[in-house]
């Protein structure tokens, strides 16, 4: 699909902040506001906006704080099951965050947030082993997020260092 | 005993004019809670595969000098890249100089050029730096007035009345700071010609040229015919590239004139950072997504703070480049300065007086928005309620 300059510009700005008022982007963009509204439309509508998630870091509330794990999944697709099928069974679970088929030696990496160790490791050897034409899984717990989706989590890169005033 | 260090210092350093920004500063600096739209420069930080370059730089131990015109290889890259982006040719061996910010490049320019009292054109409102180097190089500097109703444009007429028989040479910066006014091919070559009829040199500050957000682009006073003999051309990574704690700049010029500002450099500074240099060679090579990156952000800036001061009542002109804009506040009745230090105290915004810039600058001040544009509303916000006050 091929998009409009005012389409990419909509969604360099969304990308970046979806709260910002459609006014705001109105005026960056010298387009008006309902001109904006109605392109805002039309991308969700094409799934090209597929949806407007927030960034939490859960592990610094108390009481929220969660394990995720990326595990390496290996299948053999057999006949009338293929990857699809096979990967929409697994990723139909809430815990599973995502799920990509991959190149190289294993098929599909998972992701998958729980409360506890425990409860990740449940899951992997209840659930996820145990579906047909899944052979083998290797989970990997992550011990610290550096930076997610882009956004760096801790750093500060974002601290203005500069002079309140300059030539 | 106590001395009377006046008799010992030199007279035209003490007589050289404050500057209206650093006054300004040392307020804005005291408060807190301060939205500032008086910086300078851009707020991004530089690229990481240039600052990863530095560390590499470093790690290598490239500690030492370099030759004073600056590293062959930044030199043949700076030589395509004005190429590639300009249009004009300039020999790496002979023609470039690396220099410690574009500041410095024409510190050099003017001390190549300027002898005792010959006249430098200045175009107003200007970078504060440009007077007091001419004044420093024993030159006179000559204001060229310009207003708003043609967007703060230098006519050729305007050139031509300012011409005497000690004009040496034009200084033009488009984009200009502090009015982000930029000059189009055809309004260079009306003023080219005047400088060619009168056989003088042309300086141009060309720092902002990465910045320019109309669809005719930036076209450089170097690339129009008759020009480049006669023209020395300063630009740098302050801007375009957001590397203004760097300290890398350069100019390019005929060889006889780089030549004679070599001569000064060795004695001056001797060669801008080793490591520092090589880092700016990844700038150049490999970095033109991030500046454009940056310049769409500036352009969406541009665009939302302009309506936004026409909005709260200070008409304000679309500047064509950098990151400035130059509102009037002469219908609030106060001064620059008045209107400047009376929006810091009462609403904690920071602007710079436009008599900072010049005599032609008092009746505007500029406001940066390199700046989040959650602060820009913040700051309209503010300064929207700092007019309604004054009514
Ligand atoms: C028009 C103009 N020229 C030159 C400079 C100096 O740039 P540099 O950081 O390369 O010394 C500035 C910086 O504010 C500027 O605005």
């Amino acid at each position: 699909m091929k998009l409009s300059n005012d389409e990419l510009n909509i969604l360099a700005i969304l990308e970046e902040n979806h709260r910002i008022s459609t006014e705001t982007i109105a005026m960056q963009l010298n387009m008006t506001e309902e001109n904006v509204h109605r392109t805002i439309k039309k991308l969700e509508e094409d799934k090209i906006i597929v949806s407007y998630p927030t960034l939490i870091d859960w592990n610094q509330i108390e009481g929220k704080e969660t394990v995720v794990a990326m595990i390496d999944v290996k299948v053999t697709p057999q006949h009338g099951v293929g990857f699809d099928e096979i990967a929409e069974r697994i990723y139909r679970y809430p815990e599973v965050n995502s799920v990509y088929l991959m190149s190289g030696t294993y098929d599909l990496s998972v992701t998958l947030e729980g409360k506890t160790l425990q409860e990740v490791s449940k899951f992997v050897s209840n659930k996820l082993s145990t579906i047909d034409n899944v052979i083998s899984t290797t989970t990997h717990f992550i011990l610290k997020k550096y930076k997610h989706d882009g956004v760096v989590i801790e750093g500060n890169d974002d601290d203005d260092k500069r002079m309140v005033v300059t030539p | 005993m106590s001395m009377d260090y006046e008799q010992y210092l030199s007279k035209t350093a003490i007589d050289l004019k404050p500057s209206g920004i650093r006054r300004f500063f040392d307020l804005a600096a005291s408060m807190e809670g301060v939205v500032s739209l008086g910086v300078g420069e851009p707020d991004f930080i530089t690229p990481w595969n240039i600052r990863d370059e530095a560390i590499n730089a470093l790690q290598d131990g490239y500690t030492s000098y370099t030759a004073n015109a600056g590293l062959i290889e930044l030199r043949q890259e700076i030589s395509n890249y004005v190429q590639r982006r300009f249009d004009v040719h300039y020999d790496p061996e002979n023609q470039i100089i690396v220099t410690v910010g574009a500041s410095q490049s024409l510190d050099l320019a003017f001390r190549a050029i300027v002898n005792p009292g010959d006249e430098v054109l200045i175009v107003e409102p200007a970078f504060v730096s440009y007077a007091s180097l001419v004044l420093l190089a024993g030159g006179v500097p000559v204001p060229i007035s310009t207003y708003s109703d043609n967007g703060f444009k230098v006519t050729p007429e305007q050139i031509e009345a300012a011409i005497t028989d000690k004009t040496k040479a034009v200084l033009i910066c488009t984009p200009n700071n502090p009015t982000g006014t930029c000059l189009n091919k055809e309004e260079l070559t009306q003023i080219a010609n005047v400088i060619q009829k009168h056989d003088l040199i042309c300086l141009t500050d060309e720092i902002y040229a990465e910045l320019t957000y109309d669809d005719d682009g930036f076209t450089s006073m170097a690339s129009i015919p008759g020009m480049y003999e006669r023209t020395i051309l300063i630009n740098g990574f302050s801007k375009g590239f957001a590397m203004t704690g760097w300290r890398l700049g350069f100019v390019a010029a005929p060889k006889e004139m780089v030549d004679l500002m070599v001569k000064i450099y060795q004695y001056t500074t001797m060669c801008a950072p080793h490591m520092l240099q090589r880092a700016a060679i990844e700038a150049l090579q490999n970095s033109t997504d991030q500046v454009e990156h940056m310049r769409e952000s500036y352009w969406r800036r541009r665009n939302y703070i302009v309506q936004a001061l026409n909005n709260i009542g200070l008409s304000c002109h679309i500047p064509g480049g950098a990151f400035y804009v130059f509102p009037s506040i002469k219908q609030t009745g106060l001064s620059s300065e008045e209107f400047a230090s009376e929006l810091l105290q009462q609403e904690k915004v920071a602007v710079v007086p436009g008599n900072a810039f010049g005599e032609s600058g008092e009746g505007y001040i500029r406001c940066s928005y390199a700046t989040s544009i959650e602060q820009l509303q913040e700051a309209m916000k503010r300064m929207g309620r700092f007019i309604d006050s004054l009514k």
